[in-house]
């Protein structure tokens, strides 16, 4: 039994690798603009699918394999760029200033409208475009093989995790999100341009959705569905981290991470609620997740 | 009589029952749907009067349908009276352990908590092979009260009308007493409502529970009516995301509208199910969005601000 330890702390951080990508977003999206995004399910499919179709349209057409994972990003990019302005501008800056909750069903229905619409464009049948994949070959860490597709997705995230670590705590542009998260009202009374800094932190939360998607494409099957399942496990990871809260991504996908591959491989048959009974858990010691902010009691 | 509520709720039992004598069986089966449903929402209405939303009331609607189908399927009891009782008990009792947890938590965090608790369930359905897994299993109703019935159907559509009018009933007295009155006072300003010497957290309480109960009466008669039960329909959060649906749908002022809302609700997804099979959610969603953003009140605000006008 303990011999497996090795082995599930690398898949776990494998997996945790590949949902902090989606959760950062999700929490950077929470954080500045107070809004659980539930759309951002949808988001990390139309990523899947669109990179699915680009690459695999770009290895059929006999380009160079390498150039693939260009593809996957772009795919992302493209997704977040065009997605991200049309929700914010076009539906949620109507929203502002509505009940949390009223913004959640709003995201939701959001949700229930891009499920169908990837489903119109993409069909119902699962995409399956491995090669990116086996492409690299495998590595092996002591006496495990692994695909370096997977290890290298660790460094991927933690490049995303340091690139937006820096811009927050280091930037002037970052300053400004700060003093926006801080309060809204006197950021706007000082001259800072808050529905601008909306609209990228939703655009970069998008692309950090579709990112996710695309790069877990070529490790599994692209079908219907997907999203609601990611979406709760991404909110199960910001809950336990503490909603808004970086670190809080990090560690949260890291417990998840971990706490799922050492279900798979002791106790298989409690994979599916594992993680929502260290939800639970983590919710009952620590009320507002793992790394939150106080908040001053308001009356 | 001066109040026109419960004289309007005897107009509409009075009418769901002689329907169900004439209606063909289809429409008899679509109320069924609109009754158990709003049973539901209207236990969700009564926990956003108090300000707060559970993102999984599928757990007490699983509870509800597990119950009244195992008791069928275990114990061999197709009795449609002990169904929806046991559903109740079933989901009271659960509430009641799980409330002294919950009521500490507000806003998303009850909801996510009340998510990962439907979710622990949904985990629990799926690996149970006793229970049928992801497939789940059928139930059949045979008696009501020690009585065989003859058509099972029509008999579930009966009972459903008369404990969605009894319920509803119940949940108009309530929110006209002191406790249901402390339910919007809880929302506006719970500080306050402790410096006045109530406990906050005792009247949350008592409302879960009571939402709980008719989470698992509406899945115990949902079990009676399809005949089957299985966890995506029941606990996965999808279905609870469709109950907060329904009910910021339907408006949370009256009793009267989570069960318009429902029947809309069902309408809209069954027609849009027949007519556009790829896009129904879509146009759920795009619904939703409508009502929010022009009825912000839901569907019900529309016969209010027809009443006042009139």
């Amino acid at each position: 039994m303990l011999a497996q330890v090795p082995a599930i702390l690398i898949d776990g951080v494998m997996a945790a690798s590949m949902m902090f990508i989606i959760a950062v977003g999700l929490t950077l999206i929470y954080g500045v603009m107070k809004i659980l995004n539930v759309a951002h399910g949808s988001l990390y499919a139309l990523g899947a699918y669109t990179a699915a179709t680009f690459a695999g349209l770009w290895l059929s057409g006999g380009h160079a394999p390498l150039g693939s994972y260009a593809v996957l990003v772009a795919s992302a990019i493209v997704v977040g760029l065009v997605t991200g302005p049309v929700i914010e501008r076009g539906l949620l800056r109507f929203m502002y200033g509505r009940d949390e909750i009223v913004l959640v069903l709003v995201t939701y229905a959001v949700f229930l409208v891009l499920e169908d619409l990837t489903k119109l464009v993409f069909g119902v049948d699962p995409l399956l475009v491995a090669e990116p994949y086996g492409l690299l070959g495998n590595l092996d860490i002591g006496p495990l093989t692994y695909p370096t597709y997977s290890v290298a997705l660790i460094g991927v995230a933690l490049i995303v995790g340091a690139v937006l670590a820096f811009v927050i705590n280091k930037t002037k542009a970052g300053k400004m999100l700060r003093a926006v998260i801080h309060d809204r009202e006197m950021s706007a009374a000082v001259g800072i341009n808050v529905a601008r800094v909306y609209l990228v932190t939703f655009t970069v939360g998008a692309m950090l959705a579709a990112l996710g998607g695309a790069l877990t494409a070529p490790t599994t099957s692209v079908q219907p569905g997907i999203g609601a399942e990611k979406i709760v496990l991404a909110f199960a990871i910001v809950v336990i981290g503490g909603l808004g809260s970086l670190g809080g991504a990090a560690l949260g996908a890291l417990i998840v991470g971990i706490v799922q591959a050492a279900a798979v491989h002791w106790k298989p048959e409690l994979e599916l609620f594992s993680v929502y009974i260290v939800m639970a858990i983590v919710l009952i010691v620590r009320p507002k997740g793992l790394f939150a902010i106080p908040e001053a009691r308001k009356i | 009589m001066r109040d026109r509520t419960v004289l309007s709720l005897v107009a509409a039992l009075l009418a769901l029952l002689v329907a169900g004598r004439i209606l063909p069986q289809w429409a008899i089966s679509y109320a069924s749907v609109a009754l158990y449903t709003g049973i539901v929402v209207l236990g969700m209405i009564l926990m956003i009067r108090t300000g707060l939303v559970s993102f999984g009331q599928g757990l007490y609607y699983a509870l509800g349908a597990y119950a009244a189908g195992t008791l069928d399927h275990l114990w061999k009891t197709s009795d449609l009276l002990t169904m929806v009782v046991v559903g109740a008990l079933v989901a009271s009792v659960v509430a009641f352990v799980l409330g002294f947890l919950l009521t500490k938590y507000r806003d998303i965090f009850f909801a996510m908590l009340s998510l990962a608790f439907s979710m622990i369930l949904y985990g629990l359905l799926v690996k149970s092979s006793e229970l049928g897994s992801t497939d789940g299993f059928g139930l059949s109703v045979k008696t009501f009260a020690g009585i065989a019935l003859e058509q099972p159907r029509t008999t579930i559509y009966t009972v459903a009308a008369i404990i969605a009018f009894l319920a509803a009933l119940g949940m108009h007295w309530y929110f006209r007493s002191h406790l249901g009155r402390l339910a919007g006072a809880i929302k506006d300003n719970e500080l306050r409502v402790e410096y006045m010497g109530t406990s906050v957290r005792r009247v949350i309480h008592i409302n879960y529970i009571i939402s709980a109960a008719l989470a698992g009466i509406g899945g115990a008669l949902m079990a009676a009516t399809i005949g089957h039960v299985d966890p995506e329909t029941t606990a996965y959060w999808t279905t609870s995301g469709e109950f907060v649906f329904i009910s910021i749908f339907s408006g949370t002022t009256s009793v009267f509208a989570p069960f318009l809302g429902a029947a809309i609700f069902e309408a809209v997804r069954t027609f849009a199910a027949q007519y556009f099979p790829n896009t129904w959610q879509m146009t759920l969603g795009v619904t939703m969005l409508f009502v929010i953003m022009f009825l912000p009140g839901g569907v019900w605000s529309l016969f209010q601000r027809a009443r006042r006008t009139a």
